[in-house]
């Protein structure tokens, strides 16, 4: 290379570092995710990658969306979150609680990346958290469960005692309990999202103490099969499980993040966003509520649908008092409802509940 | 006819050459299954084995490879030793597991105190726990002749229980709002594993793979546990003549894998996991089976196979994030790379001729 080409190809390499940044500007936002599970995992790795299909679908051509799949929490988090920022990522969506500390410590360093973490409690300039109000989800369905039990026995498989599951736990039985006064609630936990050979066994156990509906915590739908095979009845999770529609599954509570992350994008493009604390519910279109089939009397399913537009239109709050504690202590007065504080901490069984809560 | 006949003496050339095949026949296997697939099966393989080393964002990945491969090396040069005897801790993830707890135990009952022999004490608990769990299969074989393959492995599950209880439990981080996991002990300067020169990945459990490589190698060539060790593996009958005494020998492997993976758990979860969870097993223990076999047992093949297996890992994360290629390849090139050693190790010890059958 003599002297002329070297001086016309630096000359060259300066015009294109210089125009970049012009460039970039018409370059599609570039949207990342980091899911825990396989994308086929029919449960909640899943529903989110069906959120990011529509982002795709919502705005085209002007974002690019990719995902690295099965990261397990732990030792691979940070690495995987770097390569993701690295890769030019403008926004990283980290869905899963244990990415918590990584997301934080990746965020510092890529001041320019902005980042949402799913049901965690850390934020910072350029990290927001987003989760969904799935207690509003087990109101509904905790009705279904009330109107429909023959024995007034309903049974929920747990999965960890963390406060999202005990406020499930407690919205299905206040609300199975305002229908039907008789009714008692047996909980089992599972210790898993997913096992579909435990989630199996713990219907089981339900069942043979004399329960007939089901609510499940867990993911898979192996709960479904078993109630299938006994003739009970017990709700999607997660995702809407309509294959075991219109019986066993009557209705579901599943995660829409297309609500969420179509909304965050659209105001990253616009620019607007600002790391928040997004806990969204019904009204949001987080958390949706599947068909409830025709094994439901009209009846009951006016009702349940009649609780679900109140709590999206914000009219009613699961956690309405008079509630008392499991351990008789008062919690929330006559007409007081819960606070987000008091929800994100939830470590108790309301009143009635007689089952263990492992601390 | 092709036929197999047995060498009488394993051969060197083979020894050297069969992990080399291994590594081309993976590429090759795994070069179809990608074109079958559809996708691009060069670009595939250059993301997944040349990119972290040499592509745009090698600044990042290559350090990545030491904090990847470093507990790999550490748990697979111990399961080393036992193999060589012919003694087989299937476990290691468990003492893994169990070590990262004790570790992270003196931990979190020190804190917050910031004083200098927190860090060092972790490192010592932690081998001891890993130590604690191997020892369980070494009592149970000598005293009862229970199988340690089966007792190490079913262990692995208790230590998998004994983490989320304690992840849910007693080592729940108060400050947590009722979720679960310890304290992150990166953000306790005491107790944390950090990179100890920036930008290099190196921590202390990178600098213990290294010393560890070099006090295995020294331990098998020089020292007279480890002719023991090599003579009971081949002829165990010679060996008891000898004076080896197998009870000894099987309390000794054990014990030093368990101590290794013990002290791999430690470091991880002081440094790059953080903290306790139910999660806080991510496989190391089994892929560290791999990695000692693919290393031929000797140590400084060990520590090349622990960055072989590491690049899988982070070229896999490219490949995905580059080409859309699913998660389970990985697992599926990793299974490929096992599958492929273990049938032209069939070399090492047979030779193949041709005969004309009469």
């Amino acid at each position: 290379m003599n002297r002329r080409q070297l001086i016309a190809s630096v000359a060259a390499m300066t015009t294109i570092s210089l125009a970049l940044p012009a460039w970039a500007q018409d370059e599609p936002l570039k949207v990342g995710f980091i899911y825990v599970g396989p994308v086929s995992d029919g449960g909640w790795t899943y529903q989110h990658d069906q959120g990011r299909l529509a982002v795709e679908e919502e705005f085209g051509d002007r974002v690019e969306t990719t995902y690295l799949e099965s990261v397990p929490e732990g030792v691979d988090a940070e690495r995987a979150l770097t390569q993701l920022a690295l890769a030019g990522n403008d926004v990283i969506y980290a869905t899963s609680f244990g990415y918590m500390d990584a997301v934080i410590n990746v965020a510092a360093k890529f001041p320019d990346v902005k980042f949402e973490h799913n049901t965690g409690y850390k934020r910072a300039d350029n990290v927001g958290t987003y989760d969904g109000r799935f207690y509003e989800g087990r109101a509904v369905t905790g009705t279904i469960a009330g109107r429909m039990t023959q024995s007034n026995k309903i049974g929920y498989i747990a999965t960890f005692p963390i406060p999202e599951v005990i406020q499930g736990i407690n919205s299905a039985y206040i609300h199975a309990k305002k229908v039907n006064p008789d009714v008692e609630m047996r909980v089992v936990w599972a210790y898993t999202w997913f096992d579909p050979a435990k989630e199996a066994d713990a219907a089981n156990a339900l069942m043979a103490e004399g329960v007939d509906v089901i609510l499940q915590h867990t993911n898979s739908t192996a709960p479904l099969a078993q109630l299938q095979q006994q003739g009970k009845i017990g709700f999607g999770q997660a995702s809407d499980m309509a294959s075991f529609a219109p019986t066993p599954r009557v209705s579901s509570v599943y995660n829409n993040w297309g609500a969420h992350y179509v909304k965050s994008v659209g105001r990253i493009l616009d620019g607007t966003w600002q790391p928040e604390a997004v806990w969204g519910g019904i009204g949001d279109g987080i958390v949706a509520i599947g068909e409830i089939t025709e094994a439901v009397p009209a009846e009951v399913k006016a009702e349940a649908e009649a609780l679900r537009d109140k709590i999206a239109a914000g009219e009613y709050h699961p956690f309405t008092g008079p509630l008392n504690k499991a351990d008789g202590s008062a919690w929330l007065a006559e007409g007081q409802t819960a606070t987000d504080e008091e929800l994100s901490g939830m470590n108790f069984f309301v009143e009635g509940i007689n089952a263990e809560l492992p601390q | 006819m092709i036929r197999l006949v047995p060498r009488t003496e394993a051969s060197a050339f083979w020894q050297i050459a069969t992990p080399v095949m291994a590594v081309a026949a993976t590429m090759l296997a795994g070069g179809l299954l990608f074109a079958i697939m559809g996708y691009d099966p060069v670009s595939a393989i250059r993301t997944i084995f040349w990119d972290p080393l040499f592509g745009p964002a090698a600044g990042y990945s290559r350090p990545q490879l030491l904090v990847k491969a470093a507990p790999l090396i550490l748990i697979a040069s111990g399961l080393a030793v036992g193999f060589r005897a012919g003694i087989w801790n299937i476990g290691a993830e468990g003492q893994y597991i169990i070590g990262a707890i004790t570790g992270a135990a003196v931990a979190l009952a020190a804190y917050p105190a910031s004083e200098m022999w927190i860090f060092p004490a972790m490192v010592i608990a932690g081998a001891l726990g890993g130590w604690a769990w191997g020892m369980i299969p070494a009592l149970l074989r000598n005293w009862f002749g229970a199988s340690e393959i089966l007792v190490s492995l079913m262990l692995v599950y208790v230590a998998q229980r004994i983490a989320a209880w304690m992840a849910f439990g007693p080592m729940k981080n108060p400050e947590g709002f009722g979720m679960p996991g310890s304290r992150n002990l990166q953000q306790y300067p005491a107790a944390s594993n950090p990179e100890l020169i920036a930008g290099t990945g190196a921590h202390w459990g990178v600098v213990a793979a290294v010393i560890t490589v070099l006090a295995i190698w020294f331990l098998m060539s020089r020292h007279i546990r480890g002719f023991h060790i090599r003579a009971a593996g081949t002829a165990p009958r010679a060996a008891r003549f000898a004076g080896v005494k197998p009870q000894t020998l099987v309390a000794f492997c054990l014990g030093l894998s368990g101590a290794l993976a013990g002290m791999a758990g430690l470091f991880e979860v002081a440094g790059p996991a953080g903290q306790i969870t139910d999660k806080v097993g991510v496989g190391y223990g089994f892929t560290a089976i791999i990695v000692a076999f693919l290393g031929r047992l000797h140590p400084v093949g060990i520590l090349l196979a622990g960055l072989l297996l590491a690049l899988t890992y982070i070229g896999g994360e490219l490949a995905q994030l580059t080409l859309n290629l699913p998660a389970a390849t990985v697992q599926v090139f990793q299974g490929m790379l096992l599958f492929f050693l273990l049938g032209f190790d069939l070399l090492t010890r047979y030779r193949i001729t041709r005969r004309v059958t009469a």
